[in-house]
């Protein structure tokens, strides 16, 4: 069962941000003493209580022989002095490195973060451009629609002019038809006359004109000698 | 008149002398408790001494010196 209604998340606790480290660790006195036990024994003995306290616990251990002094005392004392020494002249030197190193990650950390942070505020404007180029969609409808426009338009006058192109040629025919069919009703009748013509030409009559034109030619001939 | 703390809560620098032996028997002893207070007392050094911008040296030399004088006690029998 699944309580919808309980409120998530209501106190303020988060993981991140982290809070930072604290930037010196806790005050250690000589290297192994810590600066708490000083301050614990400093209202009842002042400043020098506590090596006070080590002096006579020294002591104390010396001459009790609690700890015997042997040849691991004279070792442990070279060693000791050595350590200090080294501790003394390379120390700096050891901390600067690892200050540099401890940089050296957190600024490639940040450059991270900071080219995250670039990258994230590109892909917004780039987001925001989009958007402004959406707004110019009523431009390219409004093309496509005059595209659309044009081309029907022209679908429409290519058919008009087939249509006109094939009445004209039914037309023509049609006219070609009936110039024919004159002509060859004129030719026919032509020689059909001149058949008639030349078949109603008898003999007889042909005798008579013969015989007429040289008559006629002997009259001009007269006229033409008289003429003369 | 400051409100009463039950003993087994207050911390071990708030205890009286005299209480000292109450305190001690109060304290949880399971293998879970005795567990969560080395894991606490680790913690609470590391945090202090180690975990920090500027480590110094006193971090590891007192768990050193801590090391060198506790062997010594162990083996004194043989010094």
């Amino acid at each position: 069962v699944l309580h919808t209604t309980r409120p998530l998340h209501t106190t303020q606790q988060s993981l991140a941000p982290v809070p930072p480290l604290p930037e010196k660790g806790g005050e250690v006195r000589h290297g192994v003493i810590p600066e708490e036990f000083f301050q614990f024994l400093y209202p009842k003995t002042g400043v020098t209580g506590p090596y006070m306290l080590g002096t006579g616990l020294l002591l104390y251990l010396l001459s009790k022989e609690i700890y015997v002094v042997n040849h691991e005392t004279a070792a442990a004392a070279c060693i000791l002095s050595v350590i200090v020494y080294a501790i003394k002249k390379f120390g700096p030197n050891v901390a600067a490195f690892a200050d540099k190193l401890n940089e050296e990650k957190m600024a490639s950390a940040l450059a991270m973060k900071n080219e995250a942070i670039e990258t994230l505020q590109k892909a917004i404007d780039e987001e925001k451009k989009e958007q402004w180029r959406v707004e110019g969609r009523t431009y390219l409808f409004d093309a496509k629609r005059n595209n659309i426009a044009m081309l029907l338009e022209t679908n429409y006058r290519e058919r008009l002019l087939m249509v006109y192109n094939e009445v004209k040629k039914r037309l023509d025919y049609q006219v070609a038809m009936q110039t024919l069919k004159r002509q060859k009703e004129q030719e026919h009748m032509i020689q059909w006359v001149e058949k008639n013509v030349v078949q109603s030409i008898t003999p007889q009559q042909q005798k008579e004109s013969i015989a007429k034109c040289i008559l006629d030619l002997k009259a001009l001939s007269k006229s033409a000698h008289a003429a003369v | 008149l400051p409100a009463a703390v039950l003993l087994k809560d207050t911390k071990l620098m708030d205890v009286k002398l005299g209480q000292l032996g109450s305190w001690l028997a109060m304290r949880d002893f399971t293998p879970s408790g005795i567990l969560g207070g080395m894991r606490r007392g680790y913690n609470k050094y590391y945090n202090k001494y180690i975990n920090v911008r500027k480590g110094g040296l006193g971090g590891i030399s007192m768990l050193l010196a801590g090391y060198i004088v506790l062997s010594y006690m162990w083996s004194y029998s043989h010094v």
